[in-house]
């Protein structure tokens, strides 16, 4: 009898810019006994949602639970668009006869990658290896809306050859925000180049986080003050799979360079 | 603008249900969330008080009542101050043995900005924060708070309570239901400001040093 | 005043105050000071996460019955000998305090720390009437003689340097040698202290905010470090407490509850240095205090905030934690938001008071993170409400039309997730082809924003969707 049937929603970041991170997840879900399907929608209409369009965003939330909500569980690798679906949908559809129960219903079983995985399928390590020093960021969606923040570094103190450092003000926001780097660019790399200056100062030669919008942020702008630390999805390093290139990196492996 | 309020909250003012909930909290003043932290034996409780004071950068010493104005003369002498004093008429200070330090100069009134030096006597105290409560009234004058650049204050040990609730309940005891005298200065520490550059200063427009004495 | 607001251009502010090295070095230390401090002071006190509760819903209890509580404390102001005035609008409230400054013939009027006053525009208001409004708060005395506004609701000044304020005390206090030493910053308490208690000594009026009102005995309170306050308020024949209608708070075991949170998030503090509880004018056997204490309650549009989906706002208490740990705040500090209140408080209720289509870049300008709503000690969902705002300009299209149509453009993909599929798929491969081995763009049209400061990431090839859906 197979596992609990996972609906793995991919998000519209990790669909476009890197899929890898999405085998990670199916990988950490077989792993930990889940079957996994991947519906078709990919993104949580949050950038409505947050713009005050209030209107698209139903449309596509309606969408969303229409195509997942027959799955056990609904399994993100974000931490922002998991706090859509499960904190924010409910909200969309307050007062609904219709809605609201299923919203309800389906916000009960979403879930982000890694608290799923620790706090639902109770995985207590990880088997992979990685021979390095790791700095990891909380992502803030994950961490006030959904109170992700242990269960990641618990994992990555089982992969053996990892070294975790912590970042200083790992709680502290890295300005991406989603629209507002588009809107308000200059503040959003004032705030960026704060969080650079503490991935550099924690000597870490790879920077982690569970939200790939703080992860291209973040890439983007070590990149641009070359630095050599390299970016990841945390789901990369635990499923053994941070062979790929990795963000903003060059495509070609060089050989390996300190930070 | 009663009306502006009523209407944005669908009421009008007349509601039974709504006005017996205003009369209860109010006659029945319940207590909520109260820290544990005061809440010690009497000892221990005058003990954590001083403790406060300090940490707000007052002085403290402990003297009983035929020692306090040599505590207070003590005070000025340290300081090198003159041993000149106003106070309040409160009885308690009026009653202090002052004939054992004649050389202090006493005089009575509110302060008018040209003395150095105030005592007063405290209504309660607050051993959750190291809190002074005072009440206005020619027995302990407002100004002598505040203009003096040095502030005596003496508190009883058992006045010393373990909660803000306990003295609200005392002044309500001894001024009346729903009154209160013209002015209670909840007062920690001396004053200060850090206003430049985030630097804290002592003393910016009330006195620069508050010396408590706790009175057995 | 709302005229003098300059949210409207919150952009160049933010710009400006980016490249203000003097004010970046300023707010690195309010990261140092106010944030650690919050958190030494909390963790010290194991029930502070329920005293916010309590806070909390005294707060919604009181604002449910405001009316009714309203009356209560008028009544027992009355009964102790003062006068409540109500002011609905600014002007209102300015017109109210000059008649009784008039009645006495004021020409020095001392003031306390007062944000209400900063939103009415009080000072130039009295100063236009021929009476002297003195700031007596440290930090608002500072901004006074510099003419502006407060850049934080507890630290004012916190935007500047001492050696900032060493050049405006110079320029101004010129009964003084000009060579004096003003070096360090307890040279320039001592002359600030100084000068000031001449006039708190001389005045004719001394004006008040108040923290809290409560309604059990017609009271209210102020919470200071100084003492100005008090010296404003005792000296003076009148005392006018100017504040507005939310204020309220039912007994004293209310407000003690109030009193615990207060401090410990606004500066760290366990309490701050004087609690003063002000209950009507000099009684007889007083021999000091005000012969007339007057209150002014102002409303401004916050009784039409009560009815509506910004009611939760009505419950701030004016600690300023949630623009300390503010990363927008931190970067771009509070006179960039443009008007009386900065940071995220600011970005919720200034609309509310100036209107939207003047503020609306500050509720625009957040990413959300949350921590504004995580240390607010009455649990404000400050970004809900900033969303909130958002969807009101979006309904009455007050957001650009770029904005506007790039939204539509993306939604039209993402209400049909086959064509969706197919169009991103063809995108990823072809932003993935263009940027070649480097693996990111360092330069992208339409992504000026972003590109201009920071690399961009390029895809890696074909989408998530379209791997799968050939397995």
């Amino acid at each position: 009898m197979a596992g609990p049937r996972v609906g793995l929603f991919i998000t519209c970041l990790i669909d476009f810019f890197r899929p890898s991170v999405g085998f990670a997840a199916v990988k950490l879900l077989h792993e930990a006994g889940c079957s996994v399907e991947v519906p078709r929608q990919a993104c949580c209409g949050q950038p409505a949602f947050n713009s005050g369009d209030r209107g698209d965003a139903r449309a596509i939330a309606e969408q969303v639970i229409a195509a997942c909500e027959t799955f056990d569980y609904i399994v993100v690798p974000s931490g922002s668009c998991a706090g859509m679906l499960k904190v924010h949908y409910p909200e969309l559809f307050r007062g609904d006869p219709n809605w609201q129960p299923r919203a309800d219903a389906f916000a009960g079983k979403c879930f982000e990658l890694i608290s799923f995985l620790v706090d639902v399928m109770g995985v207590t390590a990880s088997s992979a290896e990685f021979a390095g020093t790791v700095t990891y960021h909380d992502s803030c969606s994950g961490l006030r809306e959904l109170g992700v923040k242990g269960q990641a570094r618990r994992l990555l103190a089982t992969v053996a050859g990892l070294t975790l450092i912590e970042l200083q003000d790992a709680d502290v926001c890295c300005g991406f925000g989603g629209t507002f780097c588009v809107k308000y660019p200059e503040i959003s790399n004032a705030i960026v180049a704060k969080k650079v200056a503490n991935i550099r100062a924690s000597g870490a030669g790879t920077l982690l986080a569970g939200d790939l919008g703080c992860l291209m942020n973040m890439a983007g702008k070590l990149a641009r003050v070359g630095s050599g630390v390299e970016v990841r999805h945390v789901a990369e390093v635990l499923a053994g799979m941070a062979g790929e290139p990795a963000i903003a990196a060059p495509r070609e492996r060089k050989a390996v360079t300190t930070p | 603008m009663f009306a502006s309020i009523r209407s944005a909250l669908g009421v009008n003012g007349r509601e039974a249900p709504r006005r017996k909930e205003v009369a209860d909290r109010l006659r029945e003043h319940p207590t909520g969330v109260v820290p544990a932290r005061g809440h010690l034996p009497p000892a221990e409780r005058v003990t954590l008080f001083a403790d406060m004071v300090a940490a707000a950068a007052g002085t403290v010493t402990r003297a009983s009542v035929e020692n306090v104005p040599g505590a207070i003369a003590e005070f000025l002498r340290r300081h090198n101050l003159p041993l000149s004093l106003r106070r309040g008429d409160d009885a308690r200070l009026a009653a202090l043995p002052w004939e054992r330090e004649r050389t202090l100069e006493v005089t009575v009134g509110p302060s008018d900005g040209r003395q150095l030096a105030s005592v007063s006597h405290a209504f309660g105290a607050v051993a959750e924060t190291g809190t002074l409560v005072l009440a206005s009234g020619s027995d302990n004058p407002t100004t002598l708070n505040f203009l003096p650049d040095n502030h005596i204050v003496v508190v009883d040990a058992k006045d010393i309570a373990a909660d803000f609730e306990s003295v609200f309940a005392k002044l309500r005891a001894r001024y009346g239901e729903r009154q209160l005298p013209r002015v209670v200065n909840m007062i920690t520490g001396p004053s200060r400001s850090a206003d430049i550059e985030q630097t804290l200063i002592l003393g910016a427009h009330g006195p620069r040093r508050l010396h408590v004495i706790i009175c057995n | 005043m709302s005229e003098t607001a300059t949210s409207p251009h919150f952009k160049e502010n933010a710009h400006a105050a980016l490249a203000d090295s003097e004010l970046q070095r300023s707010l690195e230390i309010l990261e140092t000071n106010f944030i650690g401090r919050r958190k030494l002071v909390a963790d010290k006190l194991p029930e502070f996460d329920a005293l916010r509760d309590a806070a909390r819903d005294i707060k919604n209890h009181t604002l449910a019955h405001l009316d009714l509580y309203l009356e209560e404390y008028e009544r027992r102001v009355v009964a102790q000998g003062g006068h409540v005035h109500y002011a609905v609008t600014a002007a209102d409230a300015r017109a109210i305090i000059l008649e009784i400054c008039r009645s006495v013939n004021a020409k020095i009027v001392t003031k306390g720390k007062s944000m209400i006053a900063e939103e009415v525009g009080l000072d130039d208001f009295l100063t236009a009437h021929s009476i002297t409004p003195i700031e007596t708060d440290l930090g608002e005395y500072i901004i006074q003689i510099r003419h502006e506004m407060p850049s934080h609701i507890i630290a004012p000044a916190l935007h500047l340097s001492k050696a900032q304020v060493a050049a405006d005390f110079r320029r101004v206090h010129t009964q003084l040698p000009a060579d004096r030493n003003l070096e360090e910053p307890q040279t320039l308490l001592a002359e600030a202290r100084a000068v000031l208690r001449e006039k708190f000594l001389a005045a004719d009026v001394g004006i008040t905010g108040a923290n809290f009102l409560v309604a059990e005995t017609g009271t209210s309170i102020i919470v200071t470090n100084e003492g100005n306050g008090d010296l404003t308020q005792t000296l003076p024949k009148i005392h006018i407490v100017l504040t507005s209608i939310e204020k309220l708070v039912p007994t004293l075991e209310d407000v003690s509850e109030f009193l615990r949170v207060l401090a410990r998030s606004a500066t760290g503090q366990e309490m701050s240095v004087y609690t003063t509880l002000s209950t009507g004018p000099r009684r007889s056997g007083d021999p000091d205090g005000p012969r007339e204490y007057h209150v002014v309650l102002l409303d401004n549009g916050r009784s039409a905030m009560l009815g509506g989906e910004f009611r939760e706002m009505l419950r701030c208490i004016r600690c300023g934690a949630c623009m300390n740990h503010c990363p927008v705040y931190q970067a771009i500090g509070g006179h960039a938001y443009g008007w009386v209140y900065p940071g995220p408080m600011g970005a919720v209720l200034t609309p509310s008071l100036i209107g939207i289509d003047k503020a609306g870049n500050l509720p625009n300008a957040s990413t959300f993170c949350g921590r504004c709503e995580e240390v607010c000690p009455v649990r404000i969902p400050l970004p809900k409400l900033m969303r909130f705002w958002r969807e009101r300009e979006f309904e009455r299209h007050l957001s650009p039309a770029t904005v506007r149509a790039g939204l539509s453009f993306w939604a039209f993909f993402a209400r049909r997730p086959r064509l969706y599929g197919f169009a991103t798929d063809v995108a990823a491969r072809m932003l993935a082809l263009m940027s070649g081995a480097r693996g990111r763009f360092h330069w992208l049209p339409l992504a000026r924003g972003w590109t201009d400061q920071r690399d961009f990431p390029a895809p890696q090839g074909a989408t998530f969707q379209a791997q799968w859906r050939k397995r």
